[in-house]
């Protein structure tokens, strides 16, 4: 996936080293720390002194919003305003030591939606910014079909997101357009609202967010709300997501900015993980994400396409509840490579036999293929069936396979030899049975 | 334009991917394709002129090429460049291949070019009226005509899937393994297709579904059109917008995967870039029930997709299309060792670039032995000055008398007794940078002096600064008043003869200066010819380049070699005829100063 959301601490970071840059008329304090417990803010402390001078903000840096009618920002003590740096730090012990419980959609201020239930591992502690609502804006850009979209308020803050159609100036610029022709465009689109002592100065501003936006190469980007006081600016909440194919080129802009998972979404398995660096590593595509790591049905298919249909085919005829996995090898990968991502597969569909006792579902598919050699990466999968026969017996296993491309006749028979040679049960097909067939084979037989 | 790809289209390969540049040229050939759909290689790294490969049975050449500017210059006609750069390079490629201009398509092979890039280059090819195939794409294919490298796949299911010539269907996807599916799909239940496009997987692409749909809707060949959209994106949209515009006309069967999307959060990412739903709109229920809704044919499942193109293309009782002739790729085929351009012996008569040798040899040809150079050295006919100056300069350097050494050499040797090719031999083996090698270096320090604008004053320093007196400058008795009339000739003929001669022009006006320093250093006929040839290539068209090679590939001396050996045969023959016994030095000519070596 080319957009991934990064944290609101980052997105502060890199705007913050490229600030005089995009924003060379404007101040920025960059106050910010990210900690992960209330020791870790003491720590911080040690070497920031405003985190005792000042009085302080804190919320979780979690990648989800909404965080004030989810009750998890702090910004008083007994009134707004108030809190200290030892508030702040077991404030956040506090919410850091048990599960919390997200809402992610709100009618009103009342939780709609299912909500997510994890622990809260990363905060941000900011000094506490006395100010007007007057001088709360909104701004985010983002790209929508084929242009780029700046959406601008005089107004921040949830009134925006509640009444957007009112309260947002949309302007939309073509990515041929020149940075004279932003300048112009945004200064005749100031929203109206902004009070007209201040306009030129949010137009100034507006124009180094967008600059930014694009140089730096975000995905998205959105502050709400951001404090203009005459030249001063704070960045109160910022979400952002990065176009991550641009990093060979913004090695330097962006550093070593990570890409965590969402709050209340599974981390990564350490399979998957691995799947993932060696897919970064070679030129082909290895892709593995687990739905179900208990369920009977597993997916080794080719191709970014085929394995889609496979996937859709699977919950057509039976559902996603038998669903294991989802995944895709594709764009020619080695016999090393092919072996690696087979017995990651069957490494984890082994593990435990099915609840119900019934027999596991492979199915090794895949479209005719362009110029992957077949036999080559089925090489790659006998190894790996070698290597986890005994398990994939003792587990229980069907194996069905439909595949074509270069060197497909081999490779079947090959796949249908081995299989035979080890005692796995296997069903073979090529390009004449319809790429999807199998599917339907393997439930009705099932 | 209603063809993406005639069976004149050819393309320019950038990056020599070999094993799909084969492919293409297996497909030309089992289509019967007069040329090869490849014209040339973009090549940054490759040391190498061309490569080599498969032609059916023969082998052919296909030129390599630096940078997508001279293989553009060298082969203007070719109008699709195949962009297999890296995601890094890819957009630098393409942007160029832009400014250079001439090209109707490009296809970019790279998966995630950076989206911002993707897009003003998108952008950019779209305001040229250039169709952009990809990014993440394995291309397009033109049954019957032309297609991109490995698009699909072996030549065996070409044939099968009915790709090697046009059938009735456009076909549209954004995979490229589903294409070939399809494509085999369009075969078993129609007649196969017409144009296909696999527009690739990553968010932005060049040409989306409507633009190649819009053109197919021009092209008579197709009938009908299918197209297999993804969840994500608004792509699909557009097509229902223009069908219900009466601008697409022509029927339509359409699926997008990935229904399974809406069962996942959007954490879940499935397939391409390209495939996630930001949207409502943009799941692959709404999108196929939105074709529905449009008059589009959409079938339950992809299972059963191919039933339902065998419906529609049933119902258009399209006439069958007459299978065309292939021809029949070589099981086994062995690359040749070695290569030959400039004449042939395997027909009725011998030839000399193409020309039989009677043709050039006999005296009625009028002919003469500067034609054939020309055609065997440089596999062109030079017009008659310049083949008359090539006799010229051979009949100058035949001999210049006994003493000098190569001479001195082959004499030596033809009293010891050995025959006429070994004492030849050994008189040519003494050619080189001291003997005969100043022709070369006139040619090359000269022209690097005119090139680079050096004026007769700074060349002089430059040659100081090389620490080597200037090759082809100075005579052991001859000067501006007592002029080598062999000098004087070749400059005459030059004069009379040649369109221009900037080199001697340039030439002269350093031995003015050299000259006015020393009575004797004069151009001498070594420099006149190694400079004179330099102005009879540039008259003739070469560019500099090809000059330069000519010139390091030491063809100036070959003029000289070839020349000076008629005179050693001379002086051999003169040796036999003279029946001389062996020569043995005199030894009072030789100075003895040995000393008893030391230990170390």
């Amino acid at each position: 996936m080319a957009q991934k959301a990064i944290r609101e601490y980052d997105a502060k970071s890199i705007l913050a080293k490229h600030w005089d840059k995009y924003f060379p008329n404007f101040s920025y304090a960059y106050e910010t720390v990210m900690v992960r417990d209330g020791s870790d803010l003491l720590e911080a402390a040690k070497t920031n002194s405003w985190l005792n001078e000042k009085k302080l903000v804190a919320k979780p840096d979690m990648l989800f919003g909404k965080r004030g009618k989810n009750d998890l920002v702090l910004f008083k003590d007994s009134k707004p305003g108030d809190v200290s740096l030892a508030k702040a730090a077991s404030w956040i012990n506090d919410k850091s030591s048990q599960k919390q419980t997200v809402y992610f959609e709100f009618d009103g201020d009342t939780p709609t939606g299912e909500p997510s239930i994890d622990m809260l591992t990363h905060f941000l502690v900011e000094p506490f910014m006395p100010h007007t609502q007057e001088e709360e804006y909104y701004i985010s850009a983002t790209c929508v079909g084929d242009n780029d979209m700046l959406y601008m308020s005089a107004e921040g803050g949830m009134e925006v997101e509640e009444g957007w159609d009112e309260k947002v100036t949309e302007v939309s610029f073509a990515i041929t357009d020149t940075e004279e022709e932003i300048a112009q465009k945004i200064k005749a689109n100031t929203p109206a609202d902004v009070a007209d002592q201040d306009k030129e100065a949010f137009a100034q501003f507006a124009i180094g967010f967008f600059k930014a936006y694009r140089d730096l190469n975000f995905a998205y980007l959105e502050i709400n709300p951001f404090v203009m006081q005459g030249r001063t600016i704070e960045l109160l909440d910022m979400v952002a997501k990065l176009d991550d194919t641009a990093g060979f080129m913004m090695v330097e802009e962006w550093g070593d900015v990570p890409y965590p998972t969402p709050f209340g979404m599974d981390a990564k398995s350490p399979e998957e993980e691995a799947v993932e660096v060696a897919d970064s590593k070679t030129g082909a595509s290895l892709k593995l994400t687990l739905l179900k790591p208990e369920a009977r049905i597993w997916t080794m298919v080719a191709g970014g396409g085929a394995s889609v249909v496979y996937a859709d085919t699977i919950a057509d005829f039976a559902g996603i509840d038998d669903l294991a996995n989802y995944g895709e090898y594709s764009g020619g990968p080695t016999t090393g490579e092919t072996r690696f991502y087979a017995e990651t597969l069957l490494d984890l569909m082994t593990r435990e036999k099915d609840a119900q006792g019934r027999e596991k579902i492979l199915i090794i598919g895949g479209a005719i293929a362009n110029f992957t050699d077949v036999a080559k990466t089925f090489t790659g999968i006998i190894q790996a069936f070698e290597e986890y026969a005994d398990k994939m017996k003792e587990v229980g296993v069907k194996i069905y396979v439909r595949r074509g491309g270069p060197n497909y006749e081999k490779g079947l028979k090959d796949i249908k030899e081995a299989a035979d040679r080890l005692g796995l049960w296997i069903d073979v097909h090529g390009p004449d049975t319809h790429l999807t067939e199998v599917v339907r084979m393997a439930l009705e037989e099932a | 334009m209603a063809k993406l790809f005639t069976k004149d289209t050819q393309a320019i390969f950038w990056n020599n991917n070999r094993s799909a540049i084969q492919r293409m040229l297996d497909y030309d050939y089992t289509i019967k394709r007069e040329t090869p759909s490849v014209a040339a290689i973009v090549a940054p790294t490759s040391g190498n002129k061309f490569d080599k490969f498969f032609f059916g049975a023969d082998e052919v050449m296909i030129p390599l090429y630096k940078t997508t500017a001279e293989a553009k210059k060298a082969h203007p006609t070719a109008e699709a460049l195949l962009n297999f750069a890296s995601f890094r390079t890819a957009y630098d490629v393409t942007m160029e291949a832009l400014e250079i201009g001439g090209f109707k398509s490009i296809m970019i092979t790279a998966e995630g070019i950076p989206e911002r890039l993707a897009r003003g280059m998108n952008q950019k090819a779209r305001e040229d009226g250039v169709i952009v195939i990809g990014p993440a794409t394995v291309g397009a294919i033109s049954p019957g005509a032309f297609k991109i490298a490995n698009i699909g796949g072996t030549i065996d299911n070409i044939i099968n899937s009915k790709l090697h010539r046009a059938g009735s269907c456009g076909l549209v996807t954004r995979s490229g393994g589903l294409f070939n599916e399809l494509g085999n799909i369009i075969a078993i239940n129609a007649d196969g297709i017409a144009e296909g496009v696999a527009i690739g997987g990553d968010r932005f692409v060049g040409s989306v579904f409507i633009d190649n749909l819009l053109r197919m809707e021009q092209n008579p060949d197709v009938k009908y059109m299918v197209l297999l959209g993804e969840v994500g994106g608004t792509e699909e949209y557009k097509v229902i917008e223009a069908i219900k515009s009466g601008k697409l006309t022509k029927p339509m069967v359409a699926w997008c995967i990935g229904t399974i999307a809406k069962y996942y959060d959007s954490g879940v990412q499935f397939g391409h870039a390209g495939a996630s739903a930001n949207s409502d709109m943009e799941t692959a229920e709404a999108k196929n029930k939105a074709m529905a809704d449009a008059g589009i044919h959409v079938p339950k499942s992809f299972n059963d997709l191919p039933a339902k193109i065998k419906e529609v293309y049933e119902s258009l009782n399209i006439a069958p299309i007459a299978e065309p002739e292939m021809n029949t790729l070589p099981k086994t085929r062995r690359s040749k060792q070695f290569i030959c351009t400039i004449s042939d012996d395997r027909g009725e008569e011998a030839t000399y670039a193409g020309f039989p040798i009677s043709s050039v040899a006999l005296p009625s040809t009028g002919k003469g032995i500067g034609d054939v150079i020309a055609l065997l050295w440089f596999k062109k006919q030079y017009p008659k000055w310049a083949t008359e100056f090539i006799e010229t300069v051979i009949k100058t350097v035949a001999d210049h008398g006994p003493a000098v050494s190569g001479a001195h050499n082959a004499k030596v040797t033809a009293r010891a007794g050995k025959s006429v090719v070994e004492s030849l031999v050994t008189g040519l083996l003494t050619i080189g940078p001291r003997f005969g090698g100043a022709i070369d270096g006139a040619a090359q320090y000269f022209k690097y002096a005119n090139d680079n604008n050096l004026d007769p004053k700074a060349f002089l320093k430059y040659m100081k600064g090389q620490g080597i007196p200037i090759p082809g400058i100075g005579h052991r008795i001859k000067s501006l008043k007592n002029p080598d009339l062999r000098v004087t000739g070749l400059m005459d003929f030059a004069k009379e003869n040649f369109p221009s001669t900037p080199l001697l022009d340039y030439a002269r006006t350093v031995e003015a200066l050299t000259t006015s320093k020393k009575e004797n250093l004069i151009l001498n006929v070594d420099g006149t010819i190694g400079i004179l040839m330099v102005d009879m290539w540039r008259a003739l068209g070469y560019g500099e380049d090809e000059i330069d090679e000519f010139i390091e590939s030491g063809t100036l001396n070959a003029f000289f070699i070839v020349g000076r050996s008629i005179g050693f045969i001379g002086h051999v023959l003169d040796e036999k005829r003279l029946a001389m016994p062996m020569y043995r030095h005199p030894m009072d000519d030789i100075l003895y100063d040995v000393q008893e070596a030391d230990e170390i």
